[in-house]
């Protein structure tokens, strides 16, 4: 090898990127990244997004993640940059989003040595990555960067970190490329236990009260799942619930769509899964949200799991048959068999289970008692969806009661058009979520549905929304209140609101103003669908300002440490009220 | 699935009747083949610690300098579930290349090396010796008032010397951990 064939370590890590199919980039410079944002400087091939907050970048790139099927890339600096990405990591691993984090780092020789903006980042990043690494040689760099995408990308996606030293970005080195790594470090799947595929199918066959029940693995895996999750669904007739992370899956104007399942979820799916006798769980981890009290879980069914990750199997939840393996590999080949064998479903006692489940949606648990005076926020979020679905749409959310009735009341007929923070709950997600679908999709209708609480966590990105002209809707449930927080003080702590609310707000219009975007404020339920046009018709980012009932609680809800079939619809009674072992669920 | 019992209904699930061990807490020794770079113990350990499993012992050292692989062997302790919980996780690792289960996998040879030191004068000196020698236990060093001995062994040998030398003036003991490997011709 000639010097001449050696390029340095920041040239290396814009090449990679490139051979890796990378267009777009969210970061923040600093010290120790200063060589490679000095090549990016010097090309073209790749945007990158400025953001406010690296730890918007990361939650900027999982949006754009979630939203394309791509992989999300972020650039930090050492120390407090890499510090700042901590919480966007760890969403990505919780909720398996693909996103790679390039941070800057000390040069070698001071690592150890407490120099100015070290972090030992790679110890911080160990437990919230699937993986990650500290280049300590140029010559390694490239291959690295490719194993990284190879990491995020193959069998359960998820967040990885590549740590590079500012010695190793201004040496030079070889380049390898994407197609000469060697792949065996990447995970094999199991074969399929073809018994059990055909157990399952003889249960599936058989079952008087089945139920589908998906989740974002079914998003991850791709559109191929997703065909054959409606083609399945069709074929048999079952019913069909996702988690929060699996919306989308199945189409909600789909006849057979029982909405949301778990903590917030619908009556009707939640009894289901408590009734069955077959569960179908595809691409879901059967997470506390979803099961409620786990001895009281769904206890008289068989239980299918499949899965990509083995270690969801039997994690929370027993099951008769895990079948391990890519969502749209495992599916396809129960498809095929379940055909072969004459696609039998047990009909009679089906339409009878329909009927149950017919009774229990008439119970219209989502129900809530609309005002003229007040716009409740259930309401807003209608009045949103009715006004938006025709569009071509995506939406974030922050974490609250907003989220969950974004979820209750907003239809998805496509995958990748609701991105949520679902296992870590973070609020502060939404609104650079939203940034990041945005660049991904220009012309498309983006909206953040916020509560005003998360929105001021990552607020700064008004910043970057205005810079980069995008139009994305930040559409706030302003209730003046850490509004979940403050439903759990009224159930579960005597109504002792201690520090839920939201005091010291900014004027969000004179807000808006002052970034020279759009402020809208509605606080009249006559005016909200004109107010919402408005937001929908102005060609820049909005601030929307929707002023609704303070005191809403959201329902349906499981208390914690309660079965699906305890719970509660309405406001308290003494009967369905959380045990004190419940109160110290989270 | 032969039995007949309603699953789930209390506390005392029907799992729990399925397999009657389900709840019972075993020791596991798990032999771990990973790649040797920097911070793959702490990975591993890491694991452990941040989900709550437990470390009885481990040992670790390279194994094929030339692959640049090392053998982590771990005893840990657990129910099935959780056992089953500590081997999907550790073969999600990426350095991790194979987790074998020793207990689960048949007999295994089981080996610590512990090195004792013994300070005594007279009887209990001569006596310290006689007893090293009943368990193999070399002298690897001495003085005229103490004697260091090295002993190979399982653990319950170990164990049951370190007892014995305790009231003969038993000072220090320095223990590897447990290293192990199946018994037979087939690798781990
Ligand atoms: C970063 C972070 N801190 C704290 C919490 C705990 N938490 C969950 S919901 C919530 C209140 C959210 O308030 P808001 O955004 O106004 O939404 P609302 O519930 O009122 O709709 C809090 C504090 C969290 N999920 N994330
Ligand atoms: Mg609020």
């Amino acid at each position: 090898m000639t010097q001449a064939n050696k390029i340095t370590g920041a040239e290396i890590v814009i090449k990679a990127l490139i051979d890796q199919g990378v267009d777009t980039v969210f970061g923040y410079p600093g010290g120790a990244i200063l060589p490679i944002y000095d090549e990016l400087f010097q090309q073209k091939k790749i945007k990158h997004i400025l953001v406010r907050h690296e730890q918007a970048a990361t939650h900027a790139a999982e949006g754009y993640a979630r939203s394309t099927g791509k992989i999300g890339v972020v650039f930090v600096t050492s120390g407090p940059g890499a510090t700042n990405s901590v919480t966007g990591l760890t969403d990505a691993l919780m909720d398996s989003v693909p996103i790679v984090v390039i941070s800057g780092q000390v040069p070698t020789f001071m690592i150890g040595n407490d120099a100015f903006q070290e972090a030992d980042t790679v110890g911080i990043t160990r437990p919230c990555t699937k993986h990650n690494w500290l280049v300590k040689d140029t010559n390694k760099l490239a291959e690295i960067i490719h194993k990284a995408f190879e990491v995020a990308g193959s069998g359960r996606p998820g967040p990885v970190l590549v740590d590079v030293p500012k010695d190793v970005q201004f040496a030079s080195g070889r380049y390898t490329k994407k197609n000469e790594i060697k792949t065996d470090f990447i995970k094999k799947e199991p074969s399929i236990d073809v018994k059990m595929l055909d157990e399952a199918i003889n249960r599936l066959e058989l079952a008087e009260r089945p139920i589908i029940y998906s989740g974002g693995g079914v998003i991850n895996s791709g559109q191929s799942a997703v065909n054959l999750l409606r083609n399945l669904v069709a074929g048999t007739n079952f019913p069909v619930t996702s988690t929060l992370m699996g919306l989308g899956s199945y189409p909600a104007s789909g006849k057979n769509w029982l909405g949301m399942l778990g903590m917030h979820g619908t009556y009707e799916a939640n009894m289901s899964m408590h009734d069955c006798d077959f569960m179908l769980c595809i691409g879901a981890r059967f997470d506390d949200r979803i099961t409620g009290r786990i001895d009281a879980f769904s206890p008289n069914s068989y239980k299918v799991h499949i899965d990509i990750d083995p270690s969801s199997i039997n994690k929370n939840i027993t099951v008769e048959a895990p079948l391990i393996g890519d969502v749209s590999k495992i599916l396809s080949m129960l498809t095929a068999r379940w055909k072969e064998r004459g696609s039998k479903v047990n009909k009679k006692k089906l339409s009878a289970w329909w009927k149950s489940i017919n009774n229990w949606k008439g119970v219209q648990s989502l129900g809530y008692e609309n005002s003229s005076s007040v716009i409740k926020p259930q309401y807003a979020v209608q009045r949103l969806e009715e006004l938006t679905k025709s569009y071509n749409r995506f939406v974030s959310t922050e974490v609250g009661q907003h989220q969950m009735w974004a979820a209750q009341f907003m239809g998805f007929e496509e995958p990748n058009r609701w991105m949520t923070s679902g296992g870590l709950g973070t609020m502060g997600y939404g609104f650079p979520a939203s940034i990041g679908i945005q660049i991904a999709h220009p012309t498309s209708l983006v909206i953040n549905v916020a509560g005003e609480a998360s929105w001021l966590m990552n607020m700064q990105e008004l910043g970057t929304a205005v810079q980069y002209r995008l139009p994305v809707k930040q559409f706030i449930l302003n209730n003046e209140r850490l509004g979940m927080v403050r439903q759990w003080q009224e159930l579960l702590h005597g109504e002792r609101y201690s520090h839920s609310w939201s005091d010291a707000l900014p004027d969000f219009v004179k807000l808006a103003e002052a970034y020279g975007i759009k402020g809208i404020r509605c606080e009249d339920p006559a005016r909200l669908d004109d107010s919402i046009r408005e937001m929908i018709d102005y060609p820049g980012p909005v601030i929307f300002d929707c002023l609704v009932e303070k005191h809403e609680n959201c329902f349906p809800m499981i208390p914690s440490g309660k079965a699906h079939n305890e719970m509660i619809l309405g406001e308290q009674t003494e009967e369905n009220s959380i045990s004190d072992d419940g109160a110290v669920l989270v | 699935m032969s039995l007949k019992l309603k699953k789930g209904v209390n506390n005392q699930s029907a799992y729990n009747l399925r397999d009657p061990n389900l709840d019972y807490e075993a020791a596991h020794t798990l032999s771990i083949i990973v790649d040797n770079e920097s911070g793959v113990l702490a990975r591993v350990i890491g694991l452990f610690s941040g989900r709550g499993y437990n470390i009885d012992s481990l040992t670790v050292a390279e194994v094929d300098p030339n692959g640049h692989r090392s053998r982590i062997t771990i005893v840990t302790t657990g129910t099935p579930k959780v056992v089953n919980q500590i081997k999907a996780q550790l073969n999600r690792m990426v350095p991790v290349h194979e987790v074998t289960d020793l207990t689960l996998k048949g007999k295994a040879v089981q080996r610590e090396l512990a090195i004792f030191k013994v300070v005594g004068n007279g009887n209990q000196r001569v006596e310290s010796l006689r007893l090293a020698d009943v368990f193999r236990a070399k002298v690897v060093d001495s003085t005229l008032k103490s004697f260091t001995f090295e002993l190979t062994g399982n653990s319950e040998k170990i164990d049951a010397f370190a007892e014995l030398m305790t009231p003969l003036g038993l000072k220090e003991i320095a223990r590897t951990g447990i290293v192990a490997l199946l018994r037979g011709d087939n690798s781990s």
